[in-house]
């Protein structure tokens, strides 16, 4: 493909030592008409200071409700590569674990039926294709889906579940968070596939309370794993710390948010009652500390980003719940939390909307969980256990 | 409940919507359940098939909703 357009604003992106997703566009533009159009309709962007892009109708392919976002041009007539450029989602696979085969296959067949652009991979979660043709989605389907794939959620929906990479690489997961998107994937693809809720639900699962994928900033329920029980310490490792030039104290005891750890210049002691487990001390001293054996997760609700009120982080509705195949209590929860959210959710209510909205009261009243004192999210807030007329008897 | 005739109903009251309102999934399960009697399960069901034929297709404008597909 010979280049088409001059793009000075553009160019400007490619500048500094940072990666420039300039710079891949016009690698894709050698070869791809759309890549190529899309250069040129970008800096009209840039160069009007505002988009050209208009967004909606189509969802999906046949049968399905989600997992391709319609998007045009509103000059096509200029930018004909890019009169159509609909991203497609692609379902990724748990902790984001490819051969490259499967990478070498899915690119081939992108590069025939789209724009060759990709991101690896969106905040949803999603292996995304960037900018296809209406007419090049049901083929592109068919071939995606024959090979294993499929799309992942859009709309009103069930978002794809993601997770962190949990015990696939890393020693500090208390739960198989892998297993567990796989299983939800699984489970509720009817309300990924066929959007029935009054907006978008995501399930984001982290395998520690270090948090690697920001469950608890960016999904409606954020499962983080956690433990029971003492944190293990391996006292001859505290003083190969302290020997090695670990400042146990300014490092660790005085960063403990919940103030339970004393050192003594020669042992740890950890008050486990006040410890909060927020991973801390364990991230920092890896060989000295492990989490108490006994495994769960803590389950929260309700984060999102600033849309109809403001940013919300997840908050604690079930300290600790055992996450063990088939995960029935956790699936039996979240059908109580659509139902209800289904009841009275306005359109474009998110699930922590409405808890703000109605009162963490009556949610736990229909959900049909007891208030705790691990549910207090922040000091001076309003209570919100009340007795009810009929407890008072 | 004969399946056929809850997906009629489905369209039906899509194609009375039409210009009126947009209707959402749980609006028409919520509504054909409460009329026919039945459970929205079924309701679903009905509009699963309604769905996979190409007879009604899902939308996007801010929010997911059933619609007879353009001409
Ligand atoms: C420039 C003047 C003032 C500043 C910068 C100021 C700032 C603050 C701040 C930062 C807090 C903490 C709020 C929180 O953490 O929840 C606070 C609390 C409070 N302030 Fe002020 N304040 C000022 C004047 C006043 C005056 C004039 C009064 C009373 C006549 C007052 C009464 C209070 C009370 C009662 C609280 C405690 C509220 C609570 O924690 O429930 N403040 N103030
Ligand atoms: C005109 C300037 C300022 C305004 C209008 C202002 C206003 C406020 C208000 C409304 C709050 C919330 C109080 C509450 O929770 O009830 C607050 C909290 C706070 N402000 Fe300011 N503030 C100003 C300047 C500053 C400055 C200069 C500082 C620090 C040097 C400061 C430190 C704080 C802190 C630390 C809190 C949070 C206290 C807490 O919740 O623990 N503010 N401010
Ligand atoms: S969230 Fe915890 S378990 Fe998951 S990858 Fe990060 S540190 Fe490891
Ligand atoms: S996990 Fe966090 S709260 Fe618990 S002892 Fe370690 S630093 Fe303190």
């Amino acid at each position: 493909m010979p280049k088409k357009y001059d793009t000075p604003l553009l160019d400007q992106l490619e500048k500094g030592s940072y990666p420039s997703f300039v710079t891949e566009i016009k690698k894709a533009a050698a070869k791809n008409e759309q890549a190529n159009d899309l250069l040129g309709a970008l800096e009209q962007c840039y160069k009007d200071k505002k988009t050209h892009w208009k967004h909606g109708g189509i969802v999906g392919v046949r049968g399905y409700g989600g997992g391709v976002i319609g998007r045009y041009s509103d000059i096509p007539d200029q930018f004909p590569g890019v009169a159509h450029f609909h991203t497609v989602r692609i379902n990724q696979p748990s902790g984001f674990f490819y051969n490259s085969k499967a990478l070498r296959e899915l690119m081939g067949l992108w590069d025939q039926y789209g724009s060759g652009l990709t991101n690896f991979h969106g905040s949803t979660g999603d292996l995304v294709l960037l900018g296809t043709k209406t007419e090049h989605l049901e083929p592109l389907f068919a071939e995606v889906s024959s090979r294993g794939w499929d799309l992942g959620g859009s709309g009103s929906a069930m978002r794809t579940p993601s997770c962190c990479v949990g015990p696939g690489r890393c020693e500090w997961s208390n739960i198989d968070t892998l297993d567990i998107t796989y299983n939800i994937t699984q489970e509720f693809q009817d309300e990924m596939h066929r959007p029935a809720f009054p907006y978008k639900f995501k399930f984001k699962t982290s395998g520690c309370a270090v948090d690697c994928i920001a469950s608890i900033a960016r999904a409606d329920c954020s499962i983080i794993g956690t433990w029971k029980g003492d944190i293990r310490i391996d006292q001859d490792a505290v003083k190969w710390y302290a020997k090695n030039g670990m400042d146990i104290n300014a490092e660790i005891i005085n960063r403990c948010p919940t103030r339970c750890m004393s050192y003594d210049g020669k042992e740890i002691k950890i008050a486990n009652e006040d410890c909060s487990r927020c991973m801390h001390c364990i991230a920092k001293m890896t060989k000295a500390l492990r989490p108490g054996k006994e495994k769960g997760a803590t389950i929260l609700i309700g984060s999102k980003a600033p849309f109809v009120v403001g940013a919300l982080l997840s908050w604690v509705i079930v300290p600790f719940m055992k996450m063990e195949p088939p995960y029935t209590e956790l699936k039996e929860l979240t059908r109580k939390i659509w139902e209800w959210w289904d009841e009275h959710g306005k359109n474009r209510e998110r699930t922590g909307e409405l808890i703000e909205r109605k009162g963490m009261r009556n949610f736990l009243e229909f959900i049909g969980v007891n208030p705790q004192p691990a549910m207090i999210k922040e000091p001076r807030r309003d209570p919100f256990y009340f007795w009810q007329p009929d407890e008072l008897k | 409940m004969d399946k056929e005739e809850v997906k009629k109903k489905i369209y039906a009251l899509v194609e009375k919507s039409v210009g009126k309102k947009k209707l959402k999934s749980s609006d028409i399960q919520k509504t054909i359940s409460a009329e026919l009697g039945i459970s929205r399960d079924e309701v679903k069901e009905a509009l699963k098939d309604l769905v996979d034929s190409g007879t009604l297709i899902y939308t996007y404008f801010g929010g997911s909703f059933v619609e007879i597909p353009p001409k």
